[in-house]
């Protein structure tokens, strides 16, 4: 209801579009920032936005549109104050994800990307957001709830259209949809330091190693002159393995199977 | 021998505020930033390479001979061009859950990486791809980029060294597809992430058509502890051909998921020892080793060593290390298809095989897990499998097709099932999920 009438892109926004341009080599590799804080402060990425970011960078309005359509994070409807996103991917599905939505679903009135009545909640099934040991998982403005239930689920929604403060099992309190799409453009909230360093999950091996006496091996003193004449020896040898093996090595590697994606899987 | 679990990166997960500059600093961090200083960039390259780090991000390519790829010499193609480091932070292959909490509890492991890297291979901008749905990670990322700024670990005059090297934290936008290094340089460059046909390589034109390294995140957090404990010391831990430590992702049914740093070639029946085991009367059913992209593994491959060339022996590949354990209340169709409709979903749209193929994959999938299947789907399944593996620029069809081929190879009769009874029937959802009152079987 509070984002009924869209601010217009002022001149204090496009300075700050400006400023996540110069922040970049090239000017271009900003649109994805700009986008989000177009998002911040309209509510989604509007004919007004594209526009501004097309002018502002020297590209045609179908090429900002091509970027802002490509990427699910951008909307080009008006979002609710939070966006909920139950993870659905395999894993946390199974773990009871699905339950979880079907339950939210009909607990306010909304499938798949839509805005409850009172504009509080947009609902949204999302990917694998790389919190699997948490499963089953939801994130509220992209925040970790983690381990939920129907019934958490549930409260968690009714907290947050009463307005209540809700904070995340791993970050900050809830602030809201737009508030996080203007920390992801590029501009710090002040919040880093709130919640802990890591869930309980996290730290599973760490405790196990902690309780057990288990450590790395020591790491050895440092004057140990055989590794320094090592170094030495690769050093005059780097070059020339360098340019002798380069180009049969790189066509491996890039040709390698294992060269999936996601999770910097392309790390070939 | 190493100890079974060898915190290394996780070391100081549990310290009081360990995300700030202090905290870092006080389990010597930064000290590895000051020993690279005053080695000659190619001795750093010949240390990491030396040391045999292999990426981290599923791949597991050698991380010091990618940086040998960087041409140095002005007189060569892209020479004389700017070099660019860029940090894969766009950790989303299903079941992957390793970089996160290490940048949300160890930022500036991974920012001293960076400046290590960078001095590497000469690089004076260096950027940090983290995926846009990681809203604290983004402001832990940021912080402490600020903070190293303010300490002189970055910036035009790195301690004082005259060396510049510079760190932009760039959030994305949701697609799954920018984890592929090429699609993550054009979306760096502020386009829709596509891969680009390759060669040119981007060691030689990679950002802004300049040579660029892409190595994954836990890759370059792994690089200050190998400046300060040397070669022998990294390859202490491991098996002959992959060295050193890594983290190990326990997800699913059972009892301690979470995160393991241990040696290269641990087994997950170690692990599973270690996580307390599986749910109670729970079986093993199938299990990934590194995510949905790598083929799934059975029961019979629990003391496969982790390591990429014993898991690679197992007919599946050691991925991003992310160990989603599965137990018999669980429909193999039912997950199939779930990874099916993520990759039609986040299939870029380039290449026809990839596009049109998961498409029609998840069709015959579909019917399948409702009990609609006809006659001859799962060779359908098969022939489709076989159309998309191998025939697109990069390897998102090719890892769509993993757990299909994978699944029939090892579950064909729950395939054949579907063509007669709902997999909901056969295994309800229910009695999978983390609240059901009991196992049943």
């Amino acid at each position: 209801m509070s984002h009924d009438v869209t601010p217009p892109i002022d001149e204090a926004t496009t300075a700050e579009l400006r400023e996540l341009m110069g922040r970049y080599p090239q000017a271009r590799s900003a649109l994805l920032p700009m986008l989000h804080l177009v998002q911040a402060v309209q509510g989604s990425v509007t004919s007004e936005g594209i526009e501004t970011c097309a002018e502002l960078l020297g590209l045609t309005t179908a090429e900002v549109s091509g970027v802002a359509t490509f990427y699910t994070m951008y909307k080009r409807r008006t979002m609710g104050t939070h966006l909920v996103g139950v993870c659905t991917n395999t894993l946390c599905a199974v773990m009871g994800g699905d339950a979880i939505f079907e339950r939210l679903s009909d607990h306010l009135d909304v499938g798949n990307d839509e805005t409850t009545a009172d504009g509080q909640v947009t609902l949204e099934r999302i990917e694998c957001n790389a919190a699997c040991d948490y499963a089953p998982v939801l994130t509220v403005n992209w925040e970790f709830l983690d381990r939920q239930t129907p019934e958490s689920a549930v409260d968690l929604v009714d907290r947050l259209r009463a307005g209540e403060p809700v904070q995340a099992s791993r970050g900050a309190t809830i602030t809201s949809w737009r508030d996080a799409e203007r920390v992801l453009a590029g501009f710090e909230d002040g919040r880093a330091d709130e919640g802990p360093s890591a869930g309980d999950a996290s730290l599973a091996g760490l405790r196990i190693a902690q309780e057990r006496g288990w450590s790395a091996p020591p790491i050895p003193t440092v004057a140990d002159s055989e590794t320094a004449d090592e170094v030495a020896r690769s050093k005059e040898t780097a070059e020339a393995e360098a340019d002798t093996r380069r180009a049969e090595d790189e066509t491996v590697a890039e040709e390698s199977a294992a060269d999936v994606k996601g999770g910097g899987s392309a790390d070939g | 021998m190493a100890d079974t679990l060898t915190p290394v990166l996780s070391r100081g997960w549990a310290d009081e505020r360990s995300w700030t500059r202090e905290a870092y600093e006080a389990r010597d961090g930064y000290s590895a930033l000051r020993t690279a200083l005053d080695m000659a960039p190619e001795e750093i390259v010949a240390l990491v390479k030396d040391a045999g780090l292999r990426g981290r991000g599923g791949a597991g390519f050698p991380t010091g001979m990618k940086w040998s790829f960087i041409p140095q010499d002005t007189e060569s193609p892209g020479g004389g061009n700017p070099k660019y480091l860029v940090v894969n932070a766009d950790e989303s292959e299903p079941g992957t859950c390793k970089d996160i909490p290490l940048m949300m509890a160890n930022p500036h492991e991974l920012i001293e990486g960076v400046v290590i890297a960078s001095l590497a291979i000469r690089a004076e901008q260096a950027f940090v791809y983290v995926r846009g749905e990681v809203l604290h990670v983004v402001r832990r990322l940021r912080a402490a980029c600020r903070e190293a700024y303010e300490a002189g670990y970055l910036g035009a005059d790195v301690m004082g060294s005259g060396r510049r090297v510079d760190l932009v934290i760039h959030a994305g936008a949701g697609a799954y597809i920018c984890g592929e290094e090429t699609a993550l340089l054009d979306s760096l460059e502020g386009r829709r992430g596509q891969p680009r046909l390759r060669p040119p390589f981007p060691a030689v034109e990679g950002l802004y058509a300049s040579p660029t390294v892409i190595n994954n995140v836990e890759s370059i957090a792994s690089v200050p502890a190998i400046v300060r404990g040397g070669v022998d010391w990294f390859g202490s831990m491991g098996t002959e051909k992959s060295k050193g430590f890594t983290l190990y992702s326990l997800s699913g049914h059972v009892k301690r998921p979470g995160q393991y740093e241990a040696p290269l070639g641990i087994t997950l029946r170690e692990l599973l020892d270690l996580g307390g085991g599986l749910r109670d009367g729970a079986e093993l059913k199938f299990w990934t080793p590194g995510g949905s992209s790598t083929p799934i593994l059975t029961a019979e491959h629990l003391d496969v060593p982790l390591d990429y060339e014993g898991v690679g022996a197992a007919g599946s590949m050691l991925g991003t290390k992310a160990l989603q354990v599965f137990d018999q209340t669980t429909s193999v169709v039912r997950c199939v298809l779930r990874w099916t409709e993520f990759y039609k979903h986040e299939s870029c749209g380039k290449c026809t095989p990839c596009r049109e193929g998961t498409w029609w994959l998840v069709q015959v999938l579909q019917r399948l897990d409702a009990g609609q299947g006809r006659e001859g789907d799962v060779e359908l399944l098969l022939d489709l499998c076989d159309n998309i593996l191998g025939r697109s620029f990069c390897a998102l069809g090719d890892g769509a097709t993993s757990p299909i081929t994978s699944a029939i190879q090892h579950f064909r009769d729950e395939f054949e099932a579907g063509m007669h009874t709902p997999s909901a029937e056969l295994f309800p959802p229910a009695a999978s999920t983390l609240f059901a009152a009991e196992v049943s079987a």
